[in-house]
């Protein structure tokens, strides 16, 4: 198009020299070079929605390359996405911080949870909607670039249509010319094309149609050109495209004429556009930073609050933990403090949340201003950037006419005043004007005015045919209803400015006198003088109501060099053009042009006069706030104008910065309200705790307070009580009748159920808070079991029950534990059997290893194996229990023990599986649940039937417990009940085991290695009986009727498998006198044979009885058949000494006699010092200790005891009291105990003879400590400091004796008595 | 007529025992001390009451005069005092005086000088309560002894004079 246009343009001055080329352009402000326009690369490409377009410039010194749109579209995309992507960062740095948080919190109380969840989407939500806002900034800062982009595609075409009109015109109107004028005018109108003709430019336009567009464009070019007559004499053009070869591709290679002034126009606008969108980017990266570093610090700050109260929960838990570990006495305090220091971060807490509100809303607010601002200052640079924008165009557009102008007056100086005869005459001129009327949008009117100086008026006047008027200024009718025979002819002046040419429009003008309008004449001596364009003050136009601007240029008759004086341009000046603006059209032309142009206003001024400016274009100024002023160059230097534009509405209210604080706000207060909430909760789930803290101690208190309330009043029953038995003792003691005697007997009895009553309940209370002690001692087992069939012997006997006990050959002989509970579960289980069990059946206590139940079942003890499965044997409906009822399933009631064989073989531990069977009335179904509950009965006629209180069971299920073990049982009503229990004991040394033995019974080594016949018809009492012959070193051959033993016998008789033969033992459901008789002559000739063979053994017969009434019982003996009768339950010490009895020998007077006695024994005629700073507890002790036939001495203090005790001494035993004025009790026994050993060396290395100290080896005097409080830290301490025992004071006589007899003896004896204590009913 | 008197001096003295049993005078300790008495040591339960009484009054001045010192600070040596006569009480069974023992010891740990006095005046007058009770006993009972001993003459007597 452009080329096209040039070709039209410049073909009319093609035979232009170069000289006078260079001439022409010379006069204009840049470099014409025609020689070099090369093909440059059109640059094609399309993109995504930004359009990317390339500019080249091509300047003639050099090629340099700019793609500034380009460049900053790319840049800015770049910012773009590097702003996404921070914000990205961001997020996920936030989720990642919240979700540590999250998950460090994970632990804790539901609600805490929720609570983080909310603000995790809460500051998720804060965080796309920051995002969003900030994109949307971007993005319409995106919105703006492409609104410019378009402006500049609709001014660019337009610029390149203008000037290839013009060349059109030209080109048209100078066709018919000859050459040389049209090189002349070209030569002169070359600054036209002002800097450089090879300036080029590919301009993409988008799409296909623009394609098309070129198409056309390239077709009217080449019939363009066809019309052209001077084409094919064209010499200095250089490839021109199209030219003769249209099939040459036309898009690789188009040559451009372009108006520079419009690209670096272009340029300038895009750099600034360039700078306003860094700026915008820079803004909206910084502004999205910020809200995201905000949101950062919002989370961060949510994280660090809760963490807080975390920390704080732990401190108090801390807290809370020490308090429970002091005692209860400070406990309250202690509480108290917490919870005041609860309160106190409670408190704390609430400043803080109400701190963090204020502060969100503080920097809502500030966030406010600060967006405002930012808009604000958005928006001011907005209307600066388009206010410049509108002036530097109306600027160049108004440039460009002058240059018009200027051209117009080159033109008519060289065709009317250089040609003789003028080339020009005002058809010429009107015609050209009128034709070129579009290079001059912006003028309403081109005129050219001679001067004409006085004397020559005449002859112009003449030439002319007109007279030279006056312009009148005060005739303002508009130009259509003008009439030139209005003006009046202009007075003689010195000289005139008569027009004689005008373009149609003013045409009215002609033959006025320039110079006698004031301003127009003023404006032509200035033109005139300075050779430049001058403008007038803006006026009313001549004939038009529109404000305007003259123009004015001065026309030369020479060429003029630049530097000329104004003497000498005004003596060649010979005329003047001048052009009339019409401001008001021009502006609103230019501003039609411009995209959003709705938003502002835009006047013009005049402000040559600074203090009363002229407006020039636009409405009255409404205040709207912004003012941008802008400077307008019009060309001339004296005038001066100004743009100012303001936006036409007032500015919208802020709604991002309204939206942003407002959503800060809202997230602030939202996060206060949780806070809030959480407090809230956090406060009351503490109050709650500390209720709950103070309810427990109170029920804790409540409990203790029972416990010793339990105590205290078991005690105090128990003083009375003791009172009231001694009181009966002595009553007893007293001359009564038969019937006062029962009585009180009766309540002598009673009292001492009642006392062992109290008791078990102090017991209760005792485990119940904890302070029951477990003892252990090694004990004998069996020793017990047969301690608590005695106590029963006598009830079982009268009831008719088979009492027997069987303990397991793996069960070890001693063990070490607490004997006198076991000893209680066992009589609590075995009393309650008694008592529900009536007139049938037995009970049956036996004793195994727990492991043993788990082995194989050939492996098994014999009892164990007969009782797991209960069956019938035999017709007449007999069971293989020990008494022939039936039971239950004892298995059952250990099945549902836990840790049943927990223990391995190697540990010290050895776990007992003791069950009590019995064939009683059994447990209901429904009450077993509750069997084990303090106080509680199968049901309340129990207690009226059986009495009891019910309390045994649970005491046991505690003792058990308390051992390790287990318990359970397992009933049916009419069969009877098992109840098993598991206990876990320590194994004893087995060296240990053997002196115990021998200390315990001294009658058992007579009776080993003798052999003993049962018979009995019941598997398992015969085993019960083997296990107690066994444990008198008896070996055991068993039988099953009388029959087969009478056999067995006589088969046997007269071999030496009866060598040994001792005895026979038979039990009373066997018993068949008919063959016992014959048995018993068989067994006398054996006896008379063993008599022979045999060490005087005797062989002897026993029956075993449950039941015989003492008449029966001489019967049997005065038969002489039987030699003795055994009572059941069979006991350890009933058969031997029955044995004893039967045979004769091991009478050596060991006596199970009463205590006294056995104290008398131990005590008689022993030297005893007692040591007791108190003369009363002295005198007491004395008179206790001489009563058993002990000499006494008595001493005061500790020292006296330790000069008495010094070895050698007489003294057997001392009792010692502990608390003594000067030497107390410890010290003195630690200096005996040293003096001993001291003494003890010395027998050693020999200095002291041994007869001296009455064959004692080892000097080591019984040292028995007195205390009147026993409490087991003080007996530690006392067995520390080396005493022996202690006693407690006053003395108590069974005590007493134990301690005594385990110092003397090493162990105490078992007494029935001493029996009698270990129960408890 | 004596025989008779000496039963009731027996009834008499049983049940000035059993009052003091039931204010909790005396607890069964004084039961064991009388089993103690026989025929080796016949005047042991009084031979012992008279040392305690002995030993009391002196510990009871001691307490007093420590008390009523003025500068008095030496609790440890109360609390010595305290142990011994508490002891000696418990022996011989008076249990309400070695209770106030107790509560008179718990206030001297605590140096209570207020509770200490009072807790001394209770000593005072419950240790009086006692003197007197067991004196009025050994009264009776040396009464029934000589009753005892001399019943049957003064049984004949009866008889000879109806």
């Amino acid at each position: 198009m452009r080329n096209s246009s040039m070709d039209g343009g410049i073909s009319p001055f093609h035979n232009i020299r170069p000289n006078e080329w260079t001439k022409l352009s010379g006069n204009n402000v840049g470099e014409l070079h025609y020689s070099s326009i090369l093909g440059f690369p059109f640059l094609f490409k399309s993109g995504h929605q930004l359009s990317f377009i390339s500019f080249e410039l091509k300047s003639s010194s050099g090629t340099c390359f700019s793609r500034y749109v380009s460049g900053f579209l790319v840049q800015m995309s770049s910012n773009c996405k590097n702003c996404s992507s921070n914000g990205k960062l961001c997020s996920s740095i936030k989720q990642k911080k919240a979700w540590e948080s999250f998950h460090r919190r994970a632990d804790g109380r539901k609600w805490e949870r929720f609570v983080v969840f909310l603000l995790l989407m809460v500051a998720v939500c804060g965080l796309f909607w920051v995002l969003t806002s900030s994109n949307r900034d971007s993005s319409e800062w995106k919105m703006e670039t492409p609104v410019s982009n378009e402006f500049k595609d609709q001014v660019l075409p337009e610029y390149c249509n203008v000037s290839k009109k013009e060349f059109h015109a030209l080109d048209s109107l100078f066709s018919q010319r000859d050459r040389v004028t049209s090189l002349a005018c070209c030569r002169e109108s070359g600054f036209e094309m002002p800097t450089s003709c090879n300036i080029t430019r590919g301009l993409k336009i988008q799409g296909s149609q623009a394609l098309e567009k070129w198409h056309k464009m390239v077709a009217k070019n080449v019939e363009f050109n066809a019309h052209c007559p001077t084409r094919d004499e064209s010499i200095t053009f250089v490839g021109l495209p199209f030219s003769k070869d249209k099939t040459v591709s036309f898009i690789s290679q188009l040559g451009f004429l372009s108006i520079p002034s419009n690209h670096l126009f272009y340029r300038k606008n895009e750099l600034q556009m360039k700078e306003l969108q860094d700026h915008a980017t820079y803004y909206c990266d910084s502004n999205s930073f910020g809200l995201a570093k905000i949101c950062l610090w919002i989370l961060v700050g949510v994280i660090i609050s809760f963490n807080i109260p975390k920390l704080h929960e732990k401190f108090s838990s801390r807290k809370h933990e020490i308090i429970q570990e002091t005692p209860c006495a400070q406990q309250t305090q202690l509480l108290q403090q917490a919870q005041s220091s609860s309160r106190s971060t409670g408190k704390w807490r609430k400043k803080m949340l109400i701190v963090f509100v204020l502060a969100g809303v503080v920097f809502s607010i500030r966030l406010f201003w600060y967006l405002s601002e930012d808009i604000i200052l958005r928006r001011k640079e907005t209307l600066g950037s388009m206010c410049d924008e509108r002036a530097r165009m109306l600027q160049d557009q108004f440039n460009v006419s002058m240059n018009h102008v200027h051209a117009l007056a080159l033109l008519v100086s060289t065709f009317h005043h250089g040609k003789q005869p003028s080339a020009i005459d005002q058809k010429t001129f009107e015609d050209y004007t009128e034709r070129t009327a579009f290079e001059r949008p912006l003028t309403s009117g081109v005129a050219y005015a001679l001067r004409v100086r006085h004397s020559e008026r005449e002859e112009f006047e003449l030439q002319q045919g007109w007279a030279i008027k006056k312009m009148e200024t005060e005739d303002q009718t508009l130009a259509q209803d003008c009439n030139l025979e209005n003006f009046s002819a202009s007075p003689i002046q010195e000289e005139y400015a008569p027009v004689i040419f005008s373009q149609k429009t003013v045409s009215h003008i002609v033959s006025i006198d320039m110079m006698s309008g004031k301003e127009d004449r003023e404006n032509i001596l200035r033109a005139r003088a300075s050779g430049k364009g001058v403008l007038t003050s803006p006026f009313k136009l001549l004939k038009s109501n529109h404000l305007g601007v003259v123009l004015t240029f001065a026309v030369y008759n020479t060429h003029l060099p630049p530097d000329a004086l104004p003497e000498q341009r005004t003596n060649a000046t010979v005329g003047y053009i001048g052009a009339s603006y019409d401001v008001p059209s021009l502006v609103a032309k230019l501003l039609h042009q411009l995209a959003s142009k709705q938003t502002i206003f835009v006047n013009v001024y005049d402000t040559t006069n600074k203090l009363a400016p002229i407006k020039m274009y636009g409405t009255d100024e409404i205040d709207t706030g912004l003012l941008r002023i802008s400077n307008l160059d019009f060309g001339d230097p004296t005038r001066k104008h100004e743009m100012h534009c303001r936006f036409k509405q007032k500015p919208p209210p802020p709604w991002q910065a309204i939206t942003a604080s407002v959503g800060v706000l809202v997230i602030t207060l939202l996060l206060g309200h949780i806070f809030h909430a959480a407090i809230n909760r956090i406060a009351k789930v503490e109050r709650g705790y500390r209720e709950m803290m103070e309810l427990k101690h109170r029920a804790e208190a409540a409990d203790i307070a029972k416990s010793q309330f339990l105590a205290t009043v078991s005690h105090e029953i128990r003083t009375p009580m003791n009172g009231v038995l001694g009181m009966l003792q002595m009553l007893m003691d007293t001359n009564l009748d038969a019937r006062q005697q029962d009585y009180a007997q009766t309540a002598h009895a009673s009292g001492k159920d009642l006392i062992s009553l109290i008791n078990k309940v102090l017991d209760q209370a005792k485990i119940e808070s904890g302070r029951l002690e477990l003892e252990s001692v090694p004990f004998d087992l069996r020793a017990v079991l047969d301690k608590v069939l005695s106590l029963y012997s006598g009830k079982s006997q009268e009831q008719g029950l088979e009492l027997a006990v069987y303990v397991s050959d793996q069960v070890p002989e001693v063990v070490i534990g607490d004997q006198e509970r076991f000893g209680q579960i066992i009589t609590n289980l075995v009393g309650n059997s008694i008592k529900f069990t009536q007139d049938k059946g037995h009970i049956f206590i036996s004793v195994h290893l727990a492991n043993e139940v788990m082995l194989p079942l050939d492996a098994r003890d014999e009892v164990l194996k007969q009782s797991l499965t209960i069956v019938q044997v035999g017709s007449n409906a007999s069971y293989n229990t020990l008494s022939g009822f039936r039971a239950v399933d004892r298995w059952r009631s250990w099945k549902n023990f836990k840790n049943f064989s927990g223990i391995p073989e190697e540990t010290e531990k050895i776990k007992l599986l003791v069950t009590v069977e019995d064939t009683g009335a059994g447990i209901p179904l429904e009450a077993q649940g509750r069997i084990f509950m303090p106080f509680m009965q199968a049901d309340s006629s129990t207690s009226r039937k059986y009495g009891g209180t019910g309390i045994g069971l649970s005491i046991s299920k505690r003792l058990v417990e308390l051992m390790d073990g287990e318990i359970g049982f397992v009933s049916e009503l009419d069969i009877g009940s098992t109840f098993s229990f598991t206990v876990t004991f320590t194994k004893a040394e087995a060296n240990y085991l053997e002196t115990m033995r021998l200390q315990c019974d001294p009658a058992v080594p007579e009776f080993r290695g003798l052999k003993a016949l049962v018979i009995d018809e019941r598997r398992v009492r015969a085993e019960v009986t083997r296990y107690h012959l066994k444990r008198l070193g008896i070996s055991v051959d068993i039988t099953f009727s009388m029959e087969s033993a009478y056999s067995y016998l006589s088969c046997y008789s007269k071999t030496s498998v009866l060598e040994n033969l001792a005895m026979v033992l038979v039990d009373q459901d066997c018993w068949d006198k008919d063959i016992c008789f014959l048995l018993h002559n068989l067994l006398k000739t054996i006896k008379q044979n063993g008599s022979k063979n045999n060490s005087g053994i005797p062989l002897k017969i026993f029956l075993l009885a449950t039941c015989t009434s003492s008449s029966q019982r001489k019967e049997l003996k005065l038969d002489r058949i039987v030699d003795n009768v055994i009572k059941k339950p069979l006991r350890l010490s009933a058969l031997a000494f029955a044995f004893q009895e039967a045979t004769g020998f091991g009478k050596t007077g060991h006596n199970t006699r009463a205590k006294p006695s056995t104290l008398r024994t131990l005590l008689r005629d022993k030297q005893i010092l007692v040591v007791d700073d108190n003369a009363v507890n002295r005198r007491v002790a004395e008179g206790a200790l001489k009563k058993y036939g002990a000499f006494v001495t008595c001493v005061e203090g500790g020292k006296v005891a330790v000069g008495l005790l010094k070895p050698p001494h007489k003294f057997d035993a001392c009792f010692m009291d502990l608390q003594m004025p000067g030497m107390d009790g410890y010290e003195a026994t630690r200096e005996i105990r040293s003096l001993e050993s001291e003494y003890n060396e010395k027998i050693k290395s020999g200095e002291v003879s041994v007869d001296m100290s009455e064959n004692l080896a080892h000097w080591h005097t019984p040292i028995l400590a007195m205390t009147a409080d026993v409490i087991q830290a003080t007996n530690e301490e006392c067995i520390k400091c080396g005493m022996d025992d202690y006693v407690s004071k006053p003395f108590d006589e069974g005590q007493l004796y134990s301690a005594v007899a385990r110092c003397h003896q090493g162990l105490p004896s078992l007494l029935p008595d001493s029996a009698m204590t270990l129960n408890g009913g | 007529m004596l025989g008779f008197g000496a039963e009731r001096l027996r009834a008499d003295m049983n049940r000035l025992l059993a009052l003091l049993f039931h204010q909790g005078v005396l607890d069964e300790q004084y039961l064991e001390l009388q089993q103690l008495q026989d025929e080796s040591s016949p005047n042991f339960v009084s031979e012992v009451i008279n040392i305690y009484f002995h030993e009391s009054e002196k510990l009871l001045r001691n307490l007093r005069g420590l008390l009523l010192d003025r500068e008095f600070s030496d609790y440890k040596k109360m609390g010595i005092h305290l142990n011994q006569f508490m002891g000696s009480s418990s022996s011989i069974g008076a249990k309400r005086v070695r209770n106030l023992c107790i509560a008179f010891r718990a206030a001297s740990e605590q140096s209570n000088r207020a509770g200490c006095l009072r807790a001394l005046e209770l000593l005072e007058y419950e240790y009086c309560y006692l003197k007197n009770k067991l004196h009025e006993l050994f009264q009776i009972e040396q009464q029934r002894n000589l009753a005892a001993t001399v019943r049957y003459p003064q049984a004949q007597h009866h008889l000879n004079n109806p």
